[in-house]
């Protein structure tokens, strides 16, 4: 476990240090960390505040600034529902709230085994073939309530 | 074996391209061309089939279809219930003016050759003769004013950029495409991602730039696949590196990867994040085109601004300027979104109006239900009623009444819509996003929000309305960016148009029986 760790440390560091130097390097890190942790672990602050030599509060306030950055793990399974306005004329108010219903959680939770997490999305680009959702990172359009069947049953 | 086309575009994929995609490389053994989308979104996926006549369009197709399909003659052109004839002899695309979208869906997205062989290329070669100046000037003749939004003379900026003394300077694309009911961005990048690279080069080339940045929203998967792709092509193709074309200049183009948040779209937002901060509105002096990226001059354009330049070159500004409408010249990439029949994108001149592409080109909802109103330009745009349909769509027409063309995104509205739900959603939207620099935007998105659910509970309603329309004021002239400035923009236009929805003039219903 422990070399796990550490090689999972291991990994962040180089995620990390690849970064610094380059335009937006921050960024560039906090989106690799992310992308490979599924969060940014707090341990992770005052690395990058040391690699970019900037204070910790500002690499806070970067990680809470954008929503794709996340300050604990989510679901094995994230479903993310578009809320904005093409996708709302052909009723995904309706259908998020059907979707939250039978997984008996609200918008931006977890199901408490920690299988599902169901999030906002503001456009897809999807907007011609609405209502649209990311499904553990593949796109579906003109989803309809059956598609968290699946995700809602082994629920039970 | 006839070439076989299925789209890898994410309207495509997110309707099972992928599956349709295998399941013809398993049953015929070849592996179908991934080309971009037509831009006719109720057809994905559109399978098409090379035929001596052209191609044939069949759509939209599902995995299961195929074998059915290839089985009644598919490979041949033959007919079947999903078959549209000739892809190019479709009235919704025959109707287009396709001149930025002219290859989108008709190449193989990431082949420098086809990309060549279809009029690809002609106009960094021109730009490769000219001097940066004589660049800029065909920018500034072809009046191309920036399609993120803003519509701003694309030529001013180029000419100061160009004007601008600096050891460095950059070329920004601007793909942070975060409006509901626009995917043209999307589409072209994905479709036809070397004519946004070109476009970039060759802005490089006019204002004298040699590093680029794309900075993508992360909510496009496919399309930061595909252009990962294609800037690894023109890099091995000379399109990109230290000689671009043997022309002895430099330009590097990277993608730098957003992470949520649609303020970036904003340009000096955009700059803080591709710095590595906080998307936090810069305000403005100094410009951009001065004081950029890293405090040096930066070119910051949209991508089908940028993606409208190798045209322009190739043919000449004038050719550009001489299709459109008064100051809105050349064509605009339409999208038609949200509860439509016939959803996508159609690219035209200038001037067509509203109904023109919500019923002739859209053929109205899609629920079958009357159309009740379409919100033009985004999230910051107007709800137009259909009394209003005929007004032709240009800059200058939809500034007469307060609302703006945008990025071209038209999101159609069924009559059950609610509209006062649709304006609180506004602020919410707009609290959801502010970056939260200035008050009127951080504190009054939220205050309009409260204010609105009040109206909505029918409380107060005309002392509250009135409350609103003070907060509008307020937000639209001392917000710093269009974030807060525009917010009012789809609230007022719900105000004015249907004043039924917030019961306006309404007694108060929550007083009664209390009485």
């Amino acid at each position: 476990m422990a070399e796990n760790l550490s090689q999972s440390q291991r990994v962040n560091h180089d995620l990390i240090t690849a970064h610094v130097g380059e335009v937006g390097g921050l960024m560039r890190a906090l989106n690799a960390l992310q992308e490979h942790d599924g969060y940014i672990d707090a341990a992770n602050v005052p690395k990058l505040a040391k690699a970019f030599n900037i204070t910790k509060a500002e690499v806070k306030g970067v990680i809470s600034f954008y929503d794709d950055f996340t300050r604990a793990p989510k679901g094995k399974h994230v479903i993310r529902i578009c809320q904005a306005e093409a996708c709302q004329a052909v009723g995904s108010r309706v259908l998020t709230a059907v979707a939250l219903e039978k997984l008996g959680i609200g918008l931006g939770e977890t199901t408490p085994d920690g299988r599902v997490t169901v999030e906002a999305v503001y456009c897809l680009g999807l907007c011609a073939s609405g209502p649209a959702a990311m499904v553990d990172g593949e796109l579906k359009g003109r989803v309809t309530a059956g598609l968290f069947d699946a995700f809602a049953e082994d629920e039970a | 074996m006839s070439k076989i086309y299925v789209p890898l575009d994410s309207s495509a994929v997110a309707m099972g391209a992928d599956a349709v995609a295998e399941k013809i490389e398993a049953i015929t053994g070849t592996t179908p061309i991934r080309n971009g989308s037509r831009g006719m979104a109720w057809l994905e996926p559109l399978v098409e089939v090379e035929t001596p006549e052209g191609r044939v369009a069949y759509g939209p197709v599902t995995a299961d279809d195929i074998e059915g399909l290839i089985h009644d003659g598919m490979l041949e052109g033959r007919a079947h219930a999903l078959c549209h004839g000739l892809t190019d002899e479709i009235p919704f695309l025959k109707n287009q003016e396709r001149l930025t979208f002219a290859r989108c869906g008709i190449t193989d997205p990431l082949s420098v050759e086809d990309y060549a062989a279809h009029g690809g290329l002609e106009g960094i070669q021109k730009a490769i003769g000219m001097s940066a100046e004589a660049i800029c000037e065909e920018v500034m003749t072809s009046g191309l004013r920036g399609r993120g939004g803003a519509a701003f003379p694309a030529g001013i900026k180029w000419n100061t950029v160009q004007g601008a003394d600096a050891d460095q300077k950059y070329i920004v694309c601007n793909a942070d495409e975060g409006d509901s009911g626009t995917f043209a961005d999307r589409m072209i990048m994905e479709g036809d991602p070397l004519l946004l690279i070109e476009g970039m080069v060759i802005a490089g080339l006019g204002v004298g730039a040699t590093k680029g940045y794309i900075y993508l929203r992360s909510e496009y998967p496919v399309a930061k696949r595909v252009l990962a792709a294609a800037i690894d092509r023109a890099y091995w193709k000379g399109l990109l590196g230290d000689d671009v074309l043997g022309s002895g200049k430099a330009f590097h183009l990277e993608l730098f990867m957003g992470a949520g948040a649609y303020i970036c779209g904003e340009e000096t937002s955009l700059l803080e994040s591709l710095e590595g901060k906080r998307g936090q509105v810069r305000a403005k002096p100094p410009l951009p085109a001065l004081e950029g990226l890293n405090g040096k001059p930066t070119l910051v354009h949209n991508v089908i601004s940028l993606c409208a330049v190798p045209t322009i070159l190739a043919k000449g500004g004038e050719f550009y300027r001489d299709i459109g409408m008064g100051r809105s010249t050349g064509t605009m990439p339409f999208q038609i979104a949200g509860n439509v029949a016939h959803g996508g994108l159609v690219e035209k001149a200038f001037g067509i109006t509203l109904g023109e592409l919500v019923n002739d080109f859209g053929g109205g909802t899609r629920s079958g239900r009357p159309v009740k109103a379409a919100q033009v330009g985004g999230p910051l745009g107007a709800y137009i009623p259909v009394g209003k349909f005929d007004m032709p769509m240009d800059y200058e027409t939809f500034g007469k009444i307060g609302a703006g063309v945008g990025h071209g995104g038209i999101v159609v509205f069924d009559d059950t819509a609610d509209m006062a739900a649709q304006a609180k959603y506004a602020f919410d939207f707009c609290a959801h996003e502010s970056c939260g620099k200035c008050t009127p935007c951080r504190i009054g998105a939220v205050r309009g929000s409260e204010v609105m659910a009040k109206v909505i509970a029918g409380e107060d309603v005309d002392t509250n309305l009135e409350l609103i329309e003070d907060l509008l004021e307020v937000m639209e002239d001392g917000s710093l960016c269009a974030m807060g400035g525009m917010t009012p923009v789809p609230v007022k236009s719900v105000l004015e148009y249907f004043p039924e929805a917030v019961g306006r003039g309404q007694k108060d219903i929550s007083m009664e029986g209390g009485e």
